[in-house]
């Protein structure tokens, strides 16, 4: 009994192996060699060896003006992304939830934004916003500068294509809990005198709100890791000067231009923490407020 | 106070037709049952006098309005689902409010109306639950609260007792029964369980494939239902229906114009002796009928004219069904008191029939109606 129980461990590990494999080659091990990195500093020219700092250069780079800048930066963005791409994603799960002929291609069209890639969407974005050939100036908006190199407009121009990016997402969720409210709870609350507002309102997002929290943490998550898009759309001559330095972005540039491997690990374990805490709060904060439907 | 009436309603969804051709009017303050076995119809026509579905063709009246494209709020109906369609993230309180407020009744009414309507169903110290942490009885009763605090003009209710366990459904029952007594609101209350469409209904309307099937009173459509289907679908276990053929014995044809033999329904081992009152009413039809026969009008006797082989004994305290199977397999249950010997498994057997004319029902063996007379 014993060796069979034993058997099928052995067996369970073997086929966790390539998974455990895959995480760890590349996430724990970076992750956890970050804390090692953040205890050395590395001279500005190449070639030189880093020294041991122990915890020193924790400080000067938290309090830098490049990393507080990063961080509003970054804050802001989470704050135009995460509402809208919630709104927008519930906007279109609630359309496509209706019961018409053809809707079925809606949802996959809706959805389609999961399976692009970051670099196409971006390419894409730039040309619609291109001052010349883009979509902006043929309706007449034309804007100086051009809204890819405006330090007003840069960062929502970025933020526009990660909602655009993360609707998919967000439609596929929204939708999936729609599916779980009970025709039956909507038509009882009809013949009891709400009209679709109140029902949408009153029934609709109540039940909802397990969905919309979870894409909520999930949105806020990915609006933190925006790197792809900055890269893309701004590059990294501008992202200082147009406001788009967002974190991931300050932690790369810190990392290949500056060659300053220590403070780019502090700053990813700051973020880090960031997104545990931020997560741990939403997670009990709002799941007071939520109601599971049962 | 109100009446409600389908006038010819058909729904279709698509080319499948849910409901057919249905007229029936449920009289003012009266408690009808439609039953009938899934997908025959009848939630579907509930809904239709609910305005949770479009009406085909047809119309639906409340009272003496046409409603077919009144919005459900302005039905003044109130429903009762099979899952009760609580609001589960409203306290139990709101859920019975709901209604009220969506219809802008002041504050204090509101409070004053939750009130009564939670003590009339025994609700008083619930108010402040969410319904996932009521029983499941507590939950009807809540659903029953919401559906009777804004006092409708009719009650719509949807097997409002299919999940509940079986002590806490004949209590319910009950309940709803002395409920609908005491406000007197006209109620549609659909069923698949014809023991809840016996006990309850004023009147049943039986539904098959979309089509009513009959509507009377319980006792009317136990002892004459009007074609095999109702004769089978109502008591437990339903009626015996035997296939045979119409034969007439002690004279020969030539004389049948001046000399009216008796008549008997044979079939394989067995030839029943029909009663006069029963044959003359049958007379011409046939040959080919559908003998039905209670299984309470049944009794096991040596000199019983049906041929059988028991297959199952079943006990079931006071009273014990014998399954038996006839030459050609037609099942014959017989319905026999515990105190009854038993029969032992295997055995062959005699059922003979209670010579009463009522225990004696016969259909035409190809579209099902009752035979000699109308139901």
């Amino acid at each position: 009994m014993r060796s069979r129980r034993r058997k099928q461990a052995l067996l369970a590990y073997l086929l966790l192996l390539p998974a455990m494999v895959l995480f760890g080659v590349f996430s724990f091990y970076p992750f956890l060699r970050n804390f090692k990195l953040m205890l050395y500093e590395t001279p500005p020219v190449p070639g030189l060896p880093a020294h041991y700092v122990g915890l020193h250069q924790i400080v000067p780079t938290i309090t830098s003006t490049q990393f507080t800048q990063s961080l509003v930066t970054t804050l802001l963005f989470v704050v135009l992304v995460v509402p809208l791409s919630l709104l927008a994603g519930l906007g279109l799960a609630v359309a496509a939830h209706r019961k018409l002929k053809g809707m079925a291609a809606y949802r996959v069209i809706f959805s389609s934004t999961v399976v692009s890639s970051v670099a196409v969407a971006a390419v894409v974005f730039g040309t619609l916003l291109n001052p010349v050939v883009g979509l902006l100036p043929w309706l007449g908006i034309n804007p100086t500068p051009p809204a890819l190199e405006s330090s007003t407009w840069a960062l929502p121009a970025v933020a526009l294509l990660t909602i655009w990016q993360f609707l998919g997402l967000s439609f596929i969720i929204m939708s999936a809990g729609l599916q779980s409210v009970p025709d039956e709870l909507l038509e009882a609350a009809r013949i009891d005198g709400a009209g679709p507002w109140t029902r949408f309102w009153r029934m609709t997002v109540p039940l909802l709100s397990p969905t919309i929290f979870f894409a909520g943490v999930i949105s806020t998550i990915y609006a933190f890791q925006a790197f792809g898009a900055v890269d893309i759309l701004i590059g990294n001559q501008n992202a200082a000067r147009l406001h788009t330095n967002v974190l991931i972005y300050n932690i790369v540039t810190e990392l290949q231009i500056e060659n300053n491997d220590g403070a780019a690990a502090i700053m990813a374990i700051v973020l880090f923490f960031i997104l545990l805490v931020l997560t741990i709060l939403q997670l009990r904060f709002l799941e007071r407020r939520v109601t599971y439907a049962r | 106070m109100a009446q409600v009436s389908l006038d010819r309603v058909t729904k279709q969804f698509g080319d499948t037709t849910a409901v057919d051709n249905l007229t029936l009017h449920v009289a003012d303050g009266e408690l009808l049952v439609l039953l009938g076995s899934s997908g025959c119809g009848k939630t579907t026509a509930l809904r239709m006098v609910a305005g949770l579905e479009d009406v085909t063709s047809g119309s639906v009246s409340i009272g003496d309005r046409v409603v077919n494209d009144v919005d459900p709020k302005d039905r003044d109906v109130a429903m009762v689902f099979q899952s009760y369609a609580l609001y589960p993230h409203l306290t139990v309180a709101k859920n019975i409010e709901f209604p009220l407020r969506q219809r802008g009744v002041d504050k204090e009414e509101r409070a004053t109306k939750v009130k009564q309507a939670a003590e009339t169903l025994g609700l008083a110290t619930l108010l402040d639950r969410k319904p996932g942490q009521l029983s499941g009885g507590q939950r009807q009763r809540v659903a029953l609260a919401r559906a009777i605090v804004r006092q409708p003009l009719v009650f719509l209710m949807d097997e409002p007792l299919s999940n509940l366990d079986a002590a806490l459904r004949v209590q319910t029952r009950a309940d709803i029964v002395e409920l609908q007594a005491r406000l007197s609101t006209t109620t549609l209350y659909v069923t698949h369980d014809q023991v809840e469409a016996m006990t309850m209904g004023h009147r049943i309307a039986v539904m098959s494939e979309g089509k009513l099937q009959q509507v009377a009173a319980p006792e009317a459509l136990y002892a004459r239902p009007a074609n095999a289907f109702v004769a089978r679908f109502l008591g437990s276990p339903g009626m015996n229906l035997v296939e045979g053929m119409l034969v007439e014995s002690g004279a020969p044809a030539a004389e049948a114009e001046t000399h009216r033999g008796a008549l008997s329904v044979a079939f394989a081992g067995a030839s029943v002796p029909l009663p006069a009152a029963v044959g003359d009413a049958v007379r011409g039809s046939g040959p080919e009928v559908l003998l039905g026969l209670r299984p309470e009008a049944l009794h096991l006797s040596q000199d019983g004219a049906i041929g059988a082989t028991v297959i199952i004994v079943e006990l079931l305290g006071a009273e014990t069904h014998v399954i038996c199977h006839t030459e050609t397999d037609t099942t014959i249950i017989v319905r026999q008191s515990a105190s009854a010997a038993k029969p032992k498994i295997g055995e062959a057997v005699r059922i003979a029939v209670d010579p009463d004319p009522a225990s004696y029902h016969l259909f035409d063996a190809s579209d099902g109606t009752r035979l000699g007379g109308s139901a």
